[in-house]
Protein backbone atom coordinates (compact mmCIF):
# COMPACT_ATOMS: atom_id res chain seq x y z
CA UNK A 1 0.00 0.00 0.00
CA UNK A 2 1.05 3.14 -0.63
CA UNK A 3 0.25 6.78 0.69
CA UNK A 4 -0.03 10.01 -1.98
CA UNK A 5 1.86 12.13 -0.35
CA UNK A 6 0.75 14.91 -3.22
CA UNK A 7 -3.05 13.92 -1.52
CA UNK A 8 -1.95 13.25 2.22
CA UNK A 9 -3.20 16.05 4.69
CA UNK A 10 -2.01 14.63 7.60
CA UNK A 11 -5.30 14.54 9.19
CA UNK A 12 -4.01 11.30 11.23
CA UNK A 13 -7.33 9.05 10.93
CA UNK A 14 -5.74 6.43 9.40
CA UNK A 15 -3.28 5.92 11.93
CA UNK A 16 -5.93 4.28 14.05
CA UNK A 17 -7.70 1.72 11.36
CA UNK A 18 -4.71 0.05 10.91
CA UNK A 19 -4.73 -3.35 12.54
CA UNK A 20 -0.92 -3.19 12.92
CA UNK A 21 0.14 0.09 14.16
CA UNK A 22 2.13 0.70 11.21
CA UNK A 23 0.83 4.07 10.04
CA UNK A 24 2.27 7.48 11.51
CA UNK A 25 2.62 11.00 10.61
CA UNK A 26 6.09 11.97 9.94
CA UNK A 27 6.89 15.13 11.33
CA UNK A 28 9.89 16.10 8.91
CA UNK A 29 7.51 15.56 6.03
CA UNK A 30 4.44 15.90 7.74
CA UNK A 31 2.33 13.22 5.89
CA UNK A 32 0.80 9.96 6.54
CA UNK A 33 3.84 7.25 6.38
CA UNK A 34 4.17 3.23 6.21
CA UNK A 35 6.35 1.48 7.78
CA UNK A 36 6.47 -0.91 5.06
CA UNK A 37 8.07 -4.09 7.34
CA UNK A 38 5.27 -4.03 9.77
CA UNK A 39 2.69 -3.54 7.09
CA UNK A 40 0.78 -6.82 6.10
CA UNK A 41 -1.10 -5.46 3.05
CA UNK A 42 -4.59 -6.24 4.70
CA UNK A 43 -5.78 -3.24 2.79
CA UNK A 44 -7.79 -2.14 5.90
CA UNK A 45 -7.20 1.11 5.41
CA UNK A 46 -7.65 1.13 1.62
CA UNK A 47 -11.03 -1.44 1.78
CA UNK A 48 -12.37 0.13 5.36
CA UNK A 49 -11.61 4.02 4.92
CA UNK A 50 -14.77 6.16 3.75
CA UNK A 51 -13.19 8.86 1.13
CA UNK A 52 -14.05 12.43 -0.14
CA UNK A 53 -12.11 13.72 -3.06
CA UNK A 54 -11.75 17.15 -1.54
CA UNK A 55 -8.36 19.45 -2.48
CA UNK A 56 -5.29 18.75 -0.95
CA UNK A 57 -4.52 22.00 -0.81
CA UNK A 58 -7.87 23.69 0.57
CA UNK A 59 -7.92 20.94 3.33
CA UNK A 60 -4.19 21.39 4.61
CA UNK A 61 -5.07 25.27 4.57
CA UNK A 62 -8.10 25.20 6.72
CA UNK A 63 -6.22 22.60 9.20
CA UNK A 64 -3.30 24.88 9.07
CA UNK A 65 -5.40 28.21 9.95
CA UNK A 66 -7.76 25.73 13.05
CA UNK A 67 -4.64 24.76 14.40
CA UNK A 68 -3.15 28.48 14.57
CA UNK A 69 -6.68 29.55 16.15
CA UNK A 70 -6.50 26.33 18.74
CA UNK A 71 -10.19 24.80 17.61
CA UNK A 72 -10.72 21.66 17.69
CA UNK A 73 -12.77 20.07 15.11
CA UNK A 74 -14.09 16.38 15.11
CA UNK A 75 -14.57 15.20 11.31
CA UNK A 76 -15.59 11.63 10.98
CA UNK A 77 -12.86 9.36 12.08
CA UNK A 78 -13.24 6.62 9.34
CA UNK A 79 -12.53 8.68 6.12
CA UNK A 80 -9.49 9.85 4.03
CA UNK A 81 -10.68 13.32 2.80
CA UNK A 82 -8.40 13.54 0.03
CA UNK A 83 -8.65 9.51 -1.15
CA UNK A 84 -4.82 9.54 -0.55
CA UNK A 85 -4.32 5.53 -0.61
CA UNK A 86 -3.30 3.95 -3.34
CA UNK A 87 -2.67 0.07 -3.80
CA UNK A 88 0.83 -1.02 -4.45
CA UNK A 89 2.07 -3.27 -7.24
CA UNK A 90 2.92 -6.69 -4.80
CA UNK A 91 5.37 -8.70 -6.24
CA UNK A 92 6.74 -12.21 -5.09
CA UNK A 93 7.56 -12.66 -1.99
CA UNK A 94 5.60 -9.62 -0.51
CA UNK A 95 2.29 -10.98 -2.44
CA UNK A 96 2.20 -13.64 0.16
CA UNK A 97 1.13 -10.71 3.30
CA UNK A 98 -2.12 -9.72 1.13
CA UNK A 99 -3.05 -13.84 0.74
CA UNK A 100 -2.46 -13.86 4.20
CA UNK A 101 -4.30 -10.18 6.04
CA UNK A 102 -7.04 -9.03 3.47
CA UNK A 103 -10.23 -11.37 3.85
CA UNK A 104 -11.55 -10.26 0.54
CA UNK A 105 -9.20 -11.90 -1.60
CA UNK A 106 -9.40 -15.64 -2.27
CA UNK A 107 -6.58 -17.90 -1.31
CA UNK A 108 -5.46 -19.11 -4.69
CA UNK A 109 -4.72 -22.61 -3.26
CA UNK A 110 -7.93 -23.49 -1.84
CA UNK A 111 -10.53 -20.97 -3.90
CA UNK A 112 -11.53 -19.41 -0.34
CA UNK A 113 -11.77 -16.14 0.98
CA UNK A 114 -11.02 -14.97 4.33
CA UNK A 115 -7.62 -17.33 5.55
CA UNK A 116 -8.37 -19.76 3.32
CA UNK A 117 -9.91 -23.06 5.18
CA UNK A 118 -12.69 -24.86 5.26
CA UNK A 119 -12.51 -27.01 8.06
CA UNK A 120 -15.52 -28.40 9.66
CA UNK A 121 -17.51 -25.72 8.17
CA UNK A 122 -18.43 -27.90 5.42
CA UNK A 123 -17.65 -31.24 7.21
CA UNK A 124 -21.10 -32.57 6.03
CA UNK A 125 -20.26 -32.48 2.19
CA UNK A 126 -16.25 -33.36 2.60
CA UNK A 127 -16.16 -35.45 5.00
CA UNK A 128 -13.30 -34.04 6.20
CA UNK A 129 -12.78 -35.08 9.81
CA UNK A 130 -15.03 -38.31 10.40
CA UNK A 131 -16.04 -39.76 13.48
CA UNK A 132 -13.01 -40.99 15.85
CA UNK A 133 -11.46 -38.10 14.36
CA UNK A 134 -10.02 -34.56 15.85
CA UNK A 135 -9.21 -31.50 13.02
CA UNK A 136 -7.04 -28.88 14.56
CA UNK A 137 -6.95 -25.39 13.60
CA UNK A 138 -3.99 -23.26 15.08
CA UNK A 139 -4.14 -20.06 14.55
CA UNK A 140 -1.55 -17.41 14.53
CA UNK A 141 -1.14 -13.98 14.52
CA UNK A 142 -4.40 -12.40 15.95
CA UNK A 143 -6.27 -10.57 16.93
CA UNK A 144 -3.79 -7.57 15.05
CA UNK A 145 -1.01 -8.77 16.24
CA UNK A 146 0.61 -10.53 13.10
CA UNK A 147 3.19 -13.10 12.88
CA UNK A 148 5.94 -13.95 10.29
CA UNK A 149 6.08 -17.12 8.36
CA UNK A 150 9.61 -18.53 10.31
CA UNK A 151 7.32 -18.67 13.04
CA UNK A 152 4.72 -20.76 12.09
CA UNK A 153 7.31 -23.17 10.79
CA UNK A 154 8.11 -23.99 14.27
CA UNK A 155 4.93 -25.48 14.95
CA UNK A 156 4.91 -27.13 11.45
CA UNK A 157 8.76 -28.86 12.01
CA UNK A 158 7.26 -30.09 15.46
CA UNK A 159 4.09 -31.38 14.45
CA UNK A 160 5.64 -33.03 11.47
CA UNK A 161 7.70 -34.65 13.75
CA UNK A 162 4.98 -36.09 15.52
CA UNK A 163 3.70 -37.57 12.16
CA UNK A 164 0.11 -35.46 11.98
CA UNK A 165 -1.69 -35.19 8.75
CA UNK A 166 -1.75 -31.56 7.20
CA UNK A 167 -4.44 -30.73 5.93
CA UNK A 168 -4.12 -30.63 1.76
CA UNK A 169 -6.25 -28.13 0.94
CA UNK A 170 -5.14 -25.32 3.51
CA UNK A 171 -2.76 -22.37 2.57
CA UNK A 172 -0.01 -22.81 4.61
CA UNK A 173 0.02 -26.40 3.36
CA UNK A 174 0.40 -25.16 -0.01
CA UNK A 175 3.46 -23.11 0.96
CA UNK A 176 5.17 -26.52 2.13
CA UNK A 177 8.25 -27.31 -0.22
CA UNK A 178 8.34 -30.29 1.76
CA UNK A 179 5.07 -31.51 3.65
CA UNK A 180 5.98 -34.36 5.23
CA UNK A 181 8.67 -32.79 7.56
CA UNK A 182 6.67 -28.92 7.61
CA UNK A 183 9.15 -27.03 6.10
CA UNK A 184 8.00 -23.97 4.60
CA UNK A 185 9.57 -22.31 1.61
CA UNK A 186 12.37 -20.42 2.30
CA UNK A 187 11.94 -16.84 0.62
CA UNK A 188 8.86 -16.75 2.41
CA UNK A 189 10.03 -16.85 5.89
CA UNK A 190 10.91 -13.23 6.88
CA UNK A 191 7.04 -12.26 5.38
CA UNK A 192 4.87 -10.78 8.11
CA UNK A 193 0.88 -11.59 7.63
CA UNK A 194 -2.18 -10.61 9.97
CA UNK A 195 -3.13 -14.55 10.62
CA UNK A 196 -2.50 -17.90 9.50
CA UNK A 197 -3.91 -21.24 9.99
CA UNK A 198 -2.63 -24.35 9.90
CA UNK A 199 -4.65 -27.37 10.01
CA UNK A 200 -4.10 -30.83 10.87
CA UNK A 201 -6.13 -33.87 12.12
CA UNK A 202 -5.22 -36.89 14.24
CA UNK A 203 -7.17 -39.73 15.84
CA UNK A 204 -8.95 -38.31 18.96
CA UNK A 205 -6.69 -40.59 21.13
CA UNK A 206 -3.85 -38.03 20.36
CA UNK A 207 -5.81 -34.93 21.36
CA UNK A 208 -3.90 -34.19 24.43
CA UNK A 209 -0.28 -35.40 22.68
CA UNK A 210 -1.15 -32.53 20.14
CA UNK A 211 -2.28 -29.40 22.55
CA UNK A 212 0.85 -30.06 24.90
CA UNK A 213 2.90 -29.76 21.90
CA UNK A 214 1.00 -26.78 20.69
CA UNK A 215 2.09 -25.33 24.54
CA UNK A 216 5.16 -26.64 24.03
CA UNK A 217 5.71 -24.58 21.03
CA UNK A 218 4.03 -21.83 21.60
CA UNK A 219 5.76 -20.26 24.69
CA UNK A 220 8.81 -20.17 22.22
CA UNK A 221 7.03 -17.88 19.84
CA UNK A 222 6.45 -14.21 19.63
CA UNK A 223 2.63 -13.72 18.65
CA UNK A 224 -0.55 -15.13 19.61
CA UNK A 225 -1.82 -18.78 18.94
CA UNK A 226 -5.93 -19.09 18.72
CA UNK A 227 -6.47 -22.76 18.95
CA UNK A 228 -9.49 -24.36 17.55
CA UNK A 229 -10.56 -28.12 18.09
CA UNK A 230 -13.11 -29.56 16.00
CA UNK A 231 -15.03 -32.98 15.61
CA UNK A 232 -17.78 -35.00 14.11
CA UNK A 233 -21.40 -35.33 16.65
CA UNK A 234 -22.40 -38.41 17.49
CA UNK A 235 -25.69 -39.11 15.52
CA UNK A 236 -27.82 -38.02 18.13
CA UNK A 237 -25.70 -34.43 17.71
CA UNK A 238 -24.14 -34.97 21.11
CA UNK A 239 -20.14 -34.50 21.74
CA UNK A 240 -19.25 -36.28 24.54
CA UNK A 241 -15.42 -37.59 23.52
CA UNK A 242 -13.44 -34.68 22.69
CA UNK A 243 -15.07 -31.90 25.02
CA UNK A 244 -14.31 -33.82 28.36
CA UNK A 245 -10.69 -34.11 27.32
CA UNK A 246 -10.82 -30.13 26.80
CA UNK A 247 -12.03 -30.39 30.06
CA UNK A 248 -9.47 -32.43 31.52
CA UNK A 249 -7.04 -30.08 30.14
CA UNK A 250 -8.03 -27.04 31.66
CA UNK A 251 -10.28 -25.65 29.22
CA UNK A 252 -13.79 -23.94 29.45
CA UNK A 253 -15.28 -23.80 26.06
CA UNK A 254 -18.00 -21.15 25.77
CA UNK A 255 -18.25 -20.61 22.08
CA UNK A 256 -17.97 -22.84 19.06
CA UNK A 257 -19.08 -22.85 15.25
CA UNK A 258 -21.36 -25.73 14.96
CA UNK A 259 -22.29 -27.25 11.24
CA UNK A 260 -25.76 -28.48 11.63
CA UNK A 261 -25.95 -30.65 8.47
CA UNK A 262 -27.88 -29.54 6.19
CA UNK A 263 -25.31 -29.69 3.71
CA UNK A 264 -25.56 -33.43 3.84
CA UNK A 265 -29.62 -33.50 2.78
CA UNK A 266 -28.90 -32.33 -0.97
CA UNK A 267 -25.39 -34.57 -1.93
CA UNK A 268 -26.44 -37.55 0.53
CA UNK A 269 -26.83 -40.04 -2.07
CA UNK A 270 -23.13 -39.15 -3.57
CA UNK A 271 -21.22 -37.81 -0.56
CA UNK A 272 -19.20 -41.03 0.55
CA UNK A 273 -17.86 -41.53 -2.96
CA UNK A 274 -17.77 -37.84 -3.54
CA UNK A 275 -15.74 -37.38 -0.09
CA UNK A 276 -13.40 -40.05 -1.77
CA UNK A 277 -13.24 -38.33 -4.78
CA UNK A 278 -12.27 -35.03 -3.74
CA UNK A 279 -10.14 -35.94 -1.24
CA UNK A 280 -8.27 -37.48 -3.89
CA UNK A 281 -8.19 -34.73 -6.31
CA UNK A 282 -7.42 -32.20 -3.39
CA UNK A 283 -4.10 -33.92 -2.66
CA UNK A 284 -3.03 -33.79 -6.22
CA UNK A 285 -3.84 -30.57 -6.91
CA UNK A 286 -1.88 -29.57 -3.64
CA UNK A 287 1.26 -31.60 -5.03
CA UNK A 288 0.89 -30.01 -8.20
CA UNK A 289 0.88 -26.66 -6.55
CA UNK A 290 3.49 -27.89 -3.65
CA UNK A 291 6.29 -25.44 -5.02
CA UNK A 292 5.01 -22.44 -5.75
CA UNK A 293 1.68 -22.09 -3.40
CA UNK A 294 -0.60 -19.06 -3.34
CA UNK A 295 1.04 -15.57 -5.02
CA UNK A 296 2.17 -18.33 -7.84
CA UNK A 297 1.52 -15.83 -10.82
CA UNK A 298 3.53 -13.09 -9.48
CA UNK A 299 6.48 -15.70 -8.16
CA UNK B 1 -13.73 -18.06 8.11
CA UNK B 2 -12.27 -18.90 11.22
CA UNK B 3 -13.41 -15.19 11.69
CA UNK B 4 -16.38 -16.28 14.12
CA UNK B 5 -15.23 -18.24 16.27
CA UNK B 6 -12.30 -16.91 18.45
CA UNK B 7 -14.39 -13.87 19.63
CA UNK B 8 -13.44 -12.86 23.25
CA UNK B 9 -16.40 -13.34 25.99
CA UNK B 10 -18.06 -16.10 27.97
CA UNK B 11 -21.29 -17.74 27.27
CA UNK B 12 -23.26 -15.08 28.81
CA UNK B 13 -21.65 -12.12 26.93
CA UNK B 14 -22.52 -13.89 23.53
CA UNK B 15 -26.55 -14.01 24.38
CA UNK B 16 -27.05 -11.16 21.74
CA UNK B 17 -24.45 -12.66 19.48
CA UNK B 18 -25.78 -15.70 16.92
CA UNK B 19 -23.58 -15.73 13.28
CA UNK B 20 -25.62 -17.60 10.80
CA UNK B 21 -23.51 -18.34 7.89
CA UNK B 22 -23.60 -20.92 4.49
CA UNK B 23 -20.68 -21.50 2.48
CA UNK B 24 -20.66 -23.36 -0.61
CA UNK B 25 -17.77 -26.05 -0.23
CA UNK B 26 -14.93 -25.24 -2.98
CA UNK B 27 -13.70 -28.97 -3.52
CA UNK B 28 -17.34 -29.73 -5.26
CA UNK B 29 -19.06 -26.73 -7.07
CA UNK B 30 -22.43 -26.19 -6.84
CA UNK B 31 -23.36 -24.77 -9.98
CA UNK B 32 -26.75 -23.33 -8.49
CA UNK B 33 -24.76 -21.66 -5.54
CA UNK B 34 -25.55 -17.86 -5.67
CA UNK B 35 -28.80 -18.52 -6.53
CA UNK B 36 -29.09 -20.61 -3.37
CA UNK B 37 -26.95 -17.72 -1.32
CA UNK B 38 -29.23 -15.19 -2.38
CA UNK B 39 -32.30 -17.35 -1.15
CA UNK B 40 -30.00 -17.61 2.48
CA UNK B 41 -29.96 -13.99 2.58
CA UNK B 42 -33.51 -13.33 1.70
CA UNK B 43 -35.13 -15.57 4.44
CA UNK B 44 -33.06 -14.18 6.88
CA UNK B 45 -34.30 -10.56 6.48
CA UNK B 46 -37.89 -11.91 7.45
CA UNK B 47 -35.81 -12.29 11.17
CA UNK B 48 -34.80 -8.58 11.36
CA UNK B 49 -30.63 -9.10 11.10
CA UNK B 50 -28.52 -6.62 12.73
CA UNK B 51 -25.98 -7.60 10.03
CA UNK B 52 -25.98 -9.29 6.51
CA UNK B 53 -22.72 -10.32 4.50
CA UNK B 54 -20.60 -12.03 1.75
CA UNK B 55 -17.03 -12.60 2.21
CA UNK B 56 -16.01 -10.98 -1.03
CA UNK B 57 -18.05 -7.58 -0.58
CA UNK B 58 -18.88 -6.71 2.57
CA UNK B 59 -21.46 -6.28 5.39
CA UNK B 60 -24.75 -4.18 5.45
CA UNK B 61 -22.80 -0.57 6.77
CA UNK B 62 -20.32 0.26 4.35
CA UNK B 63 -17.60 2.78 3.23
CA UNK B 64 -18.71 4.94 1.14
CA UNK B 65 -15.92 5.84 -1.48
CA UNK B 66 -17.90 9.37 -2.95
CA UNK B 67 -18.66 10.96 0.60
CA UNK B 68 -19.61 14.21 -0.02
CA UNK B 69 -18.60 16.92 2.61
CA UNK B 70 -22.03 17.21 4.03
CA UNK B 71 -21.51 13.55 5.43
CA UNK B 72 -19.51 14.72 8.58
CA UNK B 73 -23.06 16.26 9.79
CA UNK B 74 -25.17 13.60 8.03
CA UNK B 75 -23.68 10.92 8.33
CA UNK B 76 -25.23 7.72 6.87
CA UNK B 77 -25.24 4.49 9.49
CA UNK B 78 -27.81 2.44 8.41
CA UNK B 79 -27.38 -1.02 7.52
CA UNK B 80 -28.65 -1.53 3.91
CA UNK B 81 -29.21 -5.50 3.19
CA UNK B 82 -30.46 -5.47 -0.44
CA UNK B 83 -27.20 -3.94 -1.44
CA UNK B 84 -25.95 -7.28 0.01
CA UNK B 85 -28.18 -9.65 -1.26
CA UNK B 86 -28.06 -7.99 -4.68
CA UNK B 87 -24.21 -7.82 -4.13
CA UNK B 88 -23.76 -11.84 -4.40
CA UNK B 89 -22.16 -12.65 -7.61
CA UNK B 90 -20.04 -15.63 -6.83
CA UNK B 91 -20.14 -18.45 -4.24
CA UNK B 92 -18.94 -17.30 -1.35
CA UNK B 93 -19.52 -17.71 2.76
CA UNK B 94 -22.93 -15.42 3.18
CA UNK B 95 -23.32 -14.54 6.86
CA UNK B 96 -26.42 -13.56 8.65
CA UNK B 97 -25.86 -11.76 12.21
CA UNK B 98 -28.84 -12.09 15.11
CA UNK B 99 -28.98 -10.35 18.02
CA UNK B 100 -31.10 -12.67 20.05
CA UNK B 101 -32.11 -16.23 20.70
CA UNK B 102 -35.59 -16.39 19.24
CA UNK B 103 -34.60 -15.23 15.72
CA UNK B 104 -31.33 -17.33 15.13
CA UNK B 105 -33.66 -20.06 16.10
CA UNK B 106 -36.50 -19.64 13.98
CA UNK B 107 -34.29 -18.68 10.89
CA UNK B 108 -32.51 -22.19 11.31
CA UNK B 109 -35.68 -23.80 11.54
CA UNK B 110 -36.73 -21.87 8.42
CA UNK B 111 -33.32 -22.86 6.61
CA UNK B 112 -33.98 -26.27 7.40
CA UNK B 113 -37.60 -26.00 5.69
CA UNK B 114 -36.02 -24.75 2.64
CA UNK B 115 -33.48 -27.47 2.13
CA UNK B 116 -31.19 -24.99 0.07
CA UNK B 117 -28.37 -28.94 0.87
CA UNK B 118 -25.94 -25.87 1.35
CA UNK B 119 -23.58 -26.54 4.49
CA UNK B 120 -24.74 -24.01 7.35
CA UNK B 121 -22.75 -23.06 10.37
CA UNK B 122 -24.06 -21.72 13.49
CA UNK B 123 -21.32 -19.30 15.60
CA UNK B 124 -22.17 -18.75 19.05
CA UNK B 125 -22.34 -20.21 22.30
CA UNK B 126 -22.33 -24.23 22.24
CA UNK B 127 -25.51 -23.93 24.56
CA UNK B 128 -26.82 -21.00 21.93
CA UNK B 129 -26.24 -23.52 18.96
CA UNK B 130 -27.35 -26.77 20.77
CA UNK B 131 -30.94 -24.83 21.53
CA UNK B 132 -31.30 -23.63 17.84
CA UNK B 133 -30.60 -27.25 16.47
CA UNK B 134 -33.08 -28.64 19.19
CA UNK B 135 -36.17 -26.05 18.29
CA UNK B 136 -35.13 -26.67 14.49
CA UNK B 137 -35.08 -30.87 15.68
CA UNK B 138 -31.70 -30.92 13.78
CA UNK B 139 -28.92 -33.20 15.02
CA UNK B 140 -25.45 -31.21 15.28
CA UNK B 141 -23.02 -32.76 12.47
CA UNK B 142 -19.53 -31.24 13.66
CA UNK B 143 -18.31 -29.17 15.87
CA UNK B 144 -15.59 -26.43 16.20
CA UNK B 145 -14.55 -25.26 19.87
CA UNK B 146 -12.75 -21.90 20.54
CA UNK B 147 -10.00 -22.76 22.85
CA UNK B 148 -9.61 -18.87 23.26
CA UNK B 149 -6.14 -16.94 23.02
CA UNK B 150 -3.02 -18.71 24.10
CA UNK B 151 0.73 -17.89 23.38
CA UNK B 152 1.84 -14.26 23.97
CA UNK B 153 -1.06 -13.29 25.76
CA UNK B 154 0.11 -9.74 26.76
CA UNK B 155 -0.37 -8.34 22.80
CA UNK B 156 -4.02 -9.05 23.75
CA UNK B 157 -5.49 -5.41 24.43
CA UNK B 158 -7.74 -4.88 27.78
CA UNK B 159 -11.09 -6.66 27.90
CA UNK B 160 -13.20 -3.77 26.18
CA UNK B 161 -11.59 -3.54 23.36
CA UNK B 162 -10.54 -6.87 23.10
CA UNK B 163 -14.43 -7.66 22.77
CA UNK B 164 -14.95 -5.34 20.25
CA UNK B 165 -12.09 -6.02 18.11
CA UNK B 166 -12.43 -9.94 18.15
CA UNK B 167 -15.49 -9.65 16.39
CA UNK B 168 -13.51 -9.22 12.97
CA UNK B 169 -11.58 -12.35 13.28
CA UNK B 170 -9.80 -11.36 10.22
CA UNK B 171 -8.50 -8.55 12.40
CA UNK B 172 -9.45 -5.92 10.40
CA UNK B 173 -10.95 -3.64 13.48
CA UNK B 174 -7.87 -2.16 14.90
CA UNK B 175 -7.00 -2.06 18.51
CA UNK B 176 -6.69 1.52 17.98
CA UNK B 177 -10.15 2.31 16.62
CA UNK B 178 -12.05 0.12 18.97
CA UNK B 179 -10.19 2.21 21.73
CA UNK B 180 -10.60 5.80 19.97
CA UNK B 181 -13.98 4.83 19.54
CA UNK B 182 -14.59 4.12 23.17
CA UNK B 183 -13.11 7.19 24.34
CA UNK B 184 -15.38 8.72 21.85
CA UNK B 185 -18.22 7.34 23.32
CA UNK B 186 -17.04 8.53 26.95
CA UNK B 187 -16.54 12.07 25.88
CA UNK B 188 -19.79 12.49 24.57
CA UNK B 189 -18.32 12.78 21.00
CA UNK B 190 -20.27 9.58 19.72
CA UNK B 191 -23.66 7.67 20.74
CA UNK B 192 -22.48 3.99 20.93
CA UNK B 193 -24.79 3.72 17.94
CA UNK B 194 -22.28 5.79 15.53
CA UNK B 195 -19.04 4.44 17.11
CA UNK B 196 -20.44 1.14 16.57
CA UNK B 197 -21.31 1.98 12.54
CA UNK B 198 -17.72 3.08 12.47
CA UNK B 199 -16.25 0.06 13.44
CA UNK B 200 -18.71 -2.02 11.69
CA UNK B 201 -17.15 -0.42 7.82
CA UNK B 202 -14.15 -2.38 8.71
CA UNK B 203 -15.49 -5.91 8.52
CA UNK B 204 -15.27 -7.20 5.00
CA UNK B 205 -16.89 -9.89 5.69
CA UNK B 206 -20.26 -8.60 7.44
CA UNK B 207 -20.25 -10.38 10.68
CA UNK B 208 -19.14 -7.91 13.24
CA UNK B 209 -22.45 -7.25 15.45
CA UNK B 210 -23.13 -3.92 15.47
CA UNK B 211 -25.87 -4.53 18.27
CA UNK B 212 -23.38 -5.95 20.34
CA UNK B 213 -20.58 -3.42 20.12
CA UNK B 214 -23.46 -1.04 21.01
CA UNK B 215 -24.04 -2.77 24.03
CA UNK B 216 -20.29 -3.04 25.03
CA UNK B 217 -19.48 0.79 23.96
CA UNK B 218 -23.00 1.39 26.38
CA UNK B 219 -21.05 -0.56 29.14
CA UNK B 220 -17.14 1.08 28.44
CA UNK B 221 -18.97 4.28 29.05
CA UNK B 222 -19.43 3.87 32.77
CA UNK B 223 -17.32 0.86 32.99
CA UNK B 224 -20.25 -1.15 34.15
CA UNK B 225 -20.56 -4.77 33.06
Amino acid sequence: MKINPNKCVACGNCTYVCPMNAIYIDPAMNRATIDRDECVECYSCFNGLSQEHLNPSLVRGIRKVLSVLKVRFDPEPDVCPTAAFEPDELSWPRVVRRAFSDPSVPHESTGVEGRGTEEVKTNDVTGRVKVGEVGFTIEFGRPGVGVRFREIQEMCWTLAKANVSFEKRNPITSLMTDVPTGTLRSDILAEKVMSAIVEIKVPVERTEEVIRLVWDVEKQLDTVVALGVATRCEEDGEETVVLPILERLGYKPQRAKTNIGLGRLVTLEASGQAAAEVNGNAAAEVNGKMAVGAGAKTA
Amino acid sequence: MTNTLHRIGDAESFKDDYIVFAIPTKVRKDPDAVTKLHRFLELAMEFKPVNLGDARHGGAIRPNKHLGPTAHWNRDNKPDFKAVIKGVNVATTCAAVFDNLDAAERFVKRVKEEDLGISVNVSTSITGAETCCEYANLSRHSVGYSLGFEGKTDKIPDTDTALLSTMCGHGMISHSLAKKMICFVKENRRTPEQAAAVLTRFCSCGIFNPSRAKRILEHARTGQK
